[in-house]
C-alpha cells in the first residue's frame, strides 16, 4: 500500500512519484535485442454506433473465441515439490524404538529406515517379537539409546510408502447372502508370500547382528510398561 | 502377549477447573500428574494427550460401557507441577477427583 497522509491523500504527488520511480531515466523503450515481441492477435469486431448529433463512434469489441472448453477446468495451483521429511535426530536407522500406541503398543522394535512420507519403517524382527515389516508414525514412538549397526543391512527398494499403502477398495463388497448373514468378526487376513519373502530377506540380515549383542534378543522380546514409581519425565530412555 | 496388561501412561488426578474464588473456566481442567512436583518437571508432559476413561450407563453393541474423553496437556499451572489440560469437550464436574491417563504420545524423544 502506498504511503498516505490521510485516506485518499497520497504522501507523494503524482509528479513526485514519477520522479521517484525513475521511469524518466529509461531511454530505450523499444524491444530488447534478441527478444521477439509476441503480438496477440485478437479478433475484433468494429461496429459503428450512432450518437445522434455528435456523429458516430466505432466500438471495438473482441470476438468470442472459436474454441473453448465446455467444462470449466480450474488451473492447478502451484504446489512445491515434496521435500525430505524432517525427523527428530534421535530417529536413526538401527535404533530400538518403543511403540506407544496402536496394536503394537509396548513393543520394542528396530527402526530400519525413514520413508519419504515421514513414516518410519520398522521390523520386530518378526521371529523375535512378532512384529512384521511395518510403517509407524514417529510421534507415537520413543527412541531408546540402544542402537544396532544396520549400515550393512540392505533394505529392499521395494519397501516404500506405495508398498504399504492400503489398496483403495480394500473392503470387499458383500454379496446378498453375506449381507444378511451379518458381520463375520474373525476373518483371517491373508499375508502375501511376497511379504513373507521380504520379511525373511530383511530379518535374516538383522538377526545375526542382534544375536551378537548380549541380551538384545531378550530385550526386543520384552514389552515396555510403566511400573509403580516409574515416571517418564524421570526415565532415561 | 504379556500376562499382565502394560501401562503406557502416567496417572493423574483431576483437581477441578481453572478458577479464581468466584469465577471458574470450564475450558481448562487442572490435573495433578503423579510424580510431577515442580514446574520444571512438567516440561515433558506438555503437549501429551490425556484421556479420561469412564463407564457410562448403557453397554454398546460391542458389550462395553467404557467411554473416553480426550484432551491435551496445555501448560503448567503454578509452581508445584500442576498442569492445565484442554479437552475436546469440557470435562464434566463428575470427573473431579477421577483418575486421568496422561499418555506418552505425541513423543518428542
Amino acid at each position: 500500500m502506498p504511503k498516505q497522509l490521510a485516506r485518499g491523500v497520497p504522501l507523494l504527488s503524482r509528479s513526485a512519484r514519477y520522479k521517484k520511480s525513475g521511469k524518466w531515466a529509461v531511454k530505450h523503450r523499444g524491444p530488447v535485442e534478441g527478444q521477439v515481441k509476441k503480438s496477440k492477435a485478437v479478433v475484433t469486431t468494429k461496429t459503428e454506433k450512432k450518437l445522434g448529433k455528435k456523429g458516430t463512434r466505432t466500438v471495438v469489441r473482441p470476438r468470442s473465441p472459436r474454441f473453448y472448453p465446455t467444462e470449466h477446468v480450474p488451473t492447478k495451483l502451484y504446489s512445491r515439490p515434496p521435500r525430505p521429511p524432517k525427523i527428530r535426530p534421535s530417529l536413526v536407522p538401527g535404533v530400538v524404538l518403543i511403540v506407544l500406541a496402536g496394536k503394537l503398543r509396548g513393543k520394542r522394535v528396530v527402526l530400519l529406515k525413514v520413508l519419504p512420507s515421514g513414516l518410519l519403517l520398522i521390523t520386530g524382527p518378526y521371529k523375535i517379537n512378532g512384529v512384521p515389516l511395518r510403517r509407524v508414525n514417529p510421534r507415537y514412538v520413543i527412541a531408546t539409546s540402544t542402537k544396532i549397526d544396520v549400515s550393512a543391512v540392505e533394505v529392499p527398494a521395494q519397501l516404500n510408502d506405495e508398498f504399504f499403502k492400503k489398496p483403495a477398495n480394500s473392503a470387499p463388497k458383500k454379496s446378498q447372502e453375506e449381507f444378511f448373514e451379518g458381520d463375520k468378526k474373525d476373518k483371517k487376513k491373508e499375508i502375501s508370500p511376497e511379504r513373507k519373502e521380504l520379511q525373511k530377506t530383511v530379518d535374516n540380515q538383522i538377526l545375526p547382528i542382534i544375536s551378537n549383542q548380549e541380551y538384545l534378543k531378550e530385550y526386543l522380546n520384552a514389552h515396555f510398561g510403566l511400573n509403580k514409581g516409574e515416571y517418564p519425565h524421570l526415565l532415561k530412555f | 502377549m504379556p500376562s499382565q496388561p502394560i501401562r503406557l501412561y502416567t496417572k493423574g488426578v483431576v483437581l477441578g477447573y481453572r478458577r479464581s474464588k468466584h469465577l471458574q473456566y470450564p475450558q481448562w481442567t487442572l490435573v495433578r500428574i503423579e510424580g510431577v512436583k515442580e514446574k520444571t518437571d512438567t516440561q515433558f508432559y506438555l503437549g501429551k494427550k490425556v484421556a479420561w476413561v469412564y463407564r457410562a450407563g448403557k453397554k454398546n453393541k460391542d458389550g462395553s460401557n467404557i467411554k473416553v474423553m480426550w484432551g491435551k496437556v496445555a501448560t503448567s499451572h503454578g509452581n508445584s507441577g500442576v498442569v492445565r489440560c484442554r479437552f475436546r469437550h469440557n470435562l464434566p464436574p463428575s470427573a473431579f477427583g477421577a483418575t486421568i491417563r496422561v499418555m506418552m504420545y505425541p513423543s518428542n524423544i
